[in-house]
């Protein structure tokens, strides 16, 4: 169906004016300098001074923050860094979302929209008060310890380390990964099972041989889902990480209002952007292929 | 009744018996087996043989449990009582996948992430069979069921007569007795699945195998089947080759669920062991049928007449038996045949079929006729039930 006039553009207004222009404001402030000023970057569009003034600002344009970018290890390391805790933590999300969504999708109806309900729930409470409830627990005086204490155990310390970035992130993200991988397995025919068990298939083999490979669009799903917003994810390593965790938000965080140098945290945001762009095309292909074949 | 078995029925003509044998093993046998899902009985007390070689039809409307004593074989289910045996081996406590038979599912249940060599290959290498031989027995299955050049397809990509010679060479590929087919043909069109019935046959005489098939289609039923069992709300009815089920029904159920039938309700007024008299609303001076067993006077009982064993004449006859007289109410030309409904003086109708055997009649039939209707004693099964 061929959709025209207003409405039709709605979206692409909604893009432009709220996607697309801030990204080239973020990307025109990542060719700037950083200048001791209000706002500190320069150059700024003259507009007194009419095109002219705009030729002068595009000459003023460089890449002397990408080199920057390149010269200094700590973006590297803090890239890699999170590319490893968003890479680690997908994997145990699937370790862990794959098994309750398989065992949702095999209980009786009712008993699977509660157990869907119980997934969602969280989302009702303020992300921030969660995130801070597991403070309470994990802090050194918190609930765990008195727990272990309770039981004559030695005490624990996880709070600001790595291990409570992962406790944090594998908490917040597991909705993501148990929604799509149900709404695949919950969708699949069980005489695909019966099938494999006729043709001699334990249902160990069949789970690994059917099963599985179908539930693939949902695995891919989930870990994109997952993935790419833990990649820039801030509030989590900053709140349960410690002085040591390297995650790139952090990093965008420090350089924007710590260190006030705002072309190099608009740098490190855009680096971040182009290097997710591969998975977030390959999983909005994907969506597009799932979608044709529900419809 | 089943006095009538003896003579010759039907037209076509069988040495393959293998169940008239007392000496003959079944390959496959249910032994009261009886299965409750709650408080629905799907299957209740049946007991079967079935035998190697035999193309063996499970005929019945839907719910009638005819897919649960399939699954019962297959072990999707197990059996509240009784036993299910393979070979004379009991089946019981064998999980779906130890069990040496194969089933053809009616949704065809492809895997839909594989291609058609490798749906093919499944049960091949469940087995662990070399890789070279799962090669060479997939060409064989896609010869077999001929469909060279779709080797690297996948099922979407399939139509729905593809899509069933997949799964029925899937099932086929690992060697096997049994075959199970549940509803084979349903979702193929009807000239597809006459040709597929053919081919099927063949199949299964090239094979050597045994084929149990489940389905509610009576002239899929007749077509492929050496017996046919008719089942009825968990129960096994009748069971016989198809001319039997047809000819010789055995109960107006059976009479009334495979093909056409004219049913008349009497009181039995003579039987002297050759015919039986039985007097109708229909007929006052009675109609007689051919019947050995002697049935008691005063007992009611059935005629079942078939449309095209009924004589339909444009003349009151001389002298026929069995004779009633209406007019025309309806006609339904089919091509080959037509279906006359006549309206008998009591108001209650009968249908005749005719063969349109000449293209051009002196004198044809039309609506409101006066006609008549006659049929032979030896035309009609007299029921008891």
């Amino acid at each position: 169906m061929k959709r025209s006039g207003l409405p039709a553009l709605a979206p692409f207004l909604w893009l432009a004016l709220f996607f697309l222009f801030p990204f080239l404001l973020v990307a025109k402030l990542s060719l700037s300098d950083t200048v001791l000023a209000m706002p500190p970057y320069a150059p700024r569009i003259d507009w007194s001074q009419g095109l002219a003034g705009v030729g002068a600002f595009l000459r003023g344009l460089d890449v002397e923050t990408y080199a920057r970018l390149g010269a200094d290890r700590i973006y590297l390391v803090s890239y890699l860094s999170s590319l490893k805790f968003a890479g680690i933590a997908t994997l145990i999300l699937l370790l862990i979302g794959y098994p309750i969504a398989y065992g949702m999708s095999r209980f009786a109806q009712t008993t699977r929209q509660a157990l869907l309900m119980a997934v969602i729930l969280p989302f009702w409470t303020s992300f921030l008060i969660r995130i801070y409830a597991w403070i309470a627990i994990l802090k050194p005086a918190g609930i765990l310890n008195a727990a272990l204490a309770s039981m004559g155990l030695p005490a624990l310390n996880i709070l600001n380390t790595d291990t409570a970035v992962y406790l944090g992130l594998v908490y917040a993200y597991l909705p993501f990964m148990v929604l799509p991988l149900y709404a695949v397995l919950h969708r699949q025919d069980e005489t695909l099972l019966e099938a494999a068990a006729d043709l001699g298939a334990t249902p160990l083999q069949a789970f690994w041989r059917v099963t599985f490979p179908i539930s693939l669009p949902g695995v891919a799903a989930g870990a994109l889902l997952c993935f790419i917003p833990m990649v820039g994810e801030f509030v989590i390593p900053d709140l349960m990480g410690g002085s040591g965790t390297l995650m790139l938000g952090r990093t965008i965080w420090t350089e924007f209002f710590a260190n006030r140098d705002w072309p190099a945290a608009s740098a490190v945001a855009i680096v971040l952007l182009a290097t997710l762009m591969a998975p977030i095309l390959i999983h909005q292909r994907r969506q597009a292929r799932l979608l044709e074949g529900a419809g | 009744m089943n006095g009538s078995t003896h003579l010759n029925i039907g037209a076509v003509r069988s040495s393959f018996a293998p169940w008239a044998d007392p000496a003959a093993k079944p390959l496959v046998r249910f032994e009261g087996v009886t299965k409750r899902f709650g408080a629905d009985t799907a299957v209740n007390g049946v007991s079967l043989d079935i035998y190697e070689r035999e193309f063996f039809v499970l005929l019945g409307p839907s719910g009638c449990g005819k897919t649960t004593l399939m699954r019962l074989l297959a072990g999707f289910d197990a059996p509240d009582a009784g036993r299910v045996l393979l070979d004379g081996r009991d089946l019981a406590g064998l999980a779906p996948h130890a069990r040496p038979l194969h089933m053809m599912f009616q949704s065809y249940a492809l895997f839909p992430h594989l291609t058609v060599e490798r749906n093919i290959a499944f049960g091949l290498r469940r087995q662990g069979t070399s890789k070279a031989e799962v090669a060479q027995r997939v060409a064989e299955m896609i010869a077999l069921v001929r469909l060279e050049g779709l080797e690297r397809r996948r099922p979407e990509q399939l139509s729905g007569g593809q899509k069933q010679r997949v799964a029925l060479a899937r099932a086929l590929a690992p060697p096997s007795k049994v075959l199970l087919l549940d509803e084979p043909l349903g979702a193929l069109d009807r000239k597809l699945r006459e040709e597929t019935q053919f081919e099927l046959m063949a199949l299964q005489q090239k094979l050597g195998m045994t084929f149990m098939i489940v389905t509610h289609d009576q002239e899929e039923a007749m077509v492929v089947a050496d017996r046919i069992a008719v089942m009825r709300a968990g129960e096994i009815v009748q069971i016989g080759r198809p001319a039997e089920v047809y000819e010789a029904p055995n109960s107006r159920y059976v009479a009334d669920f495979i093909g056409d039938v004219n049913l008349f309700e009497g009181r039995v007024t003579g039987a002297d062991g050759v015919t039986v008299r039985l007097a109708t609303a229909e007929c006052a001076n009675g109609f007689e049928a051919l019947e050995d067993d002697p049935l008691p006077v005063g007992a009611t009982a059935w005629l079942a007449v078939r449309p095209e064993k009924m004589r339909l004449h444009v003349e009151r006859p001389a002298a026929a038996p069995n004779l009633l007289a209406g007019k025309v109410a309806d006609i339904g030309y089919l091509g080959d045949w037509t279906t006359y409904v006549v309206e008998l003086t009591t108001g209650r109708t009968v249908r005749a079929a005719r063969a349109n055997t000449a293209r051009i009649v002196e004198r044809p039939i039309d609506w409101d006729d006066e006609v008549w209707l006659s049929f032979a004693p030896d035309a009609a099964v007299v029921l008891t039930r």
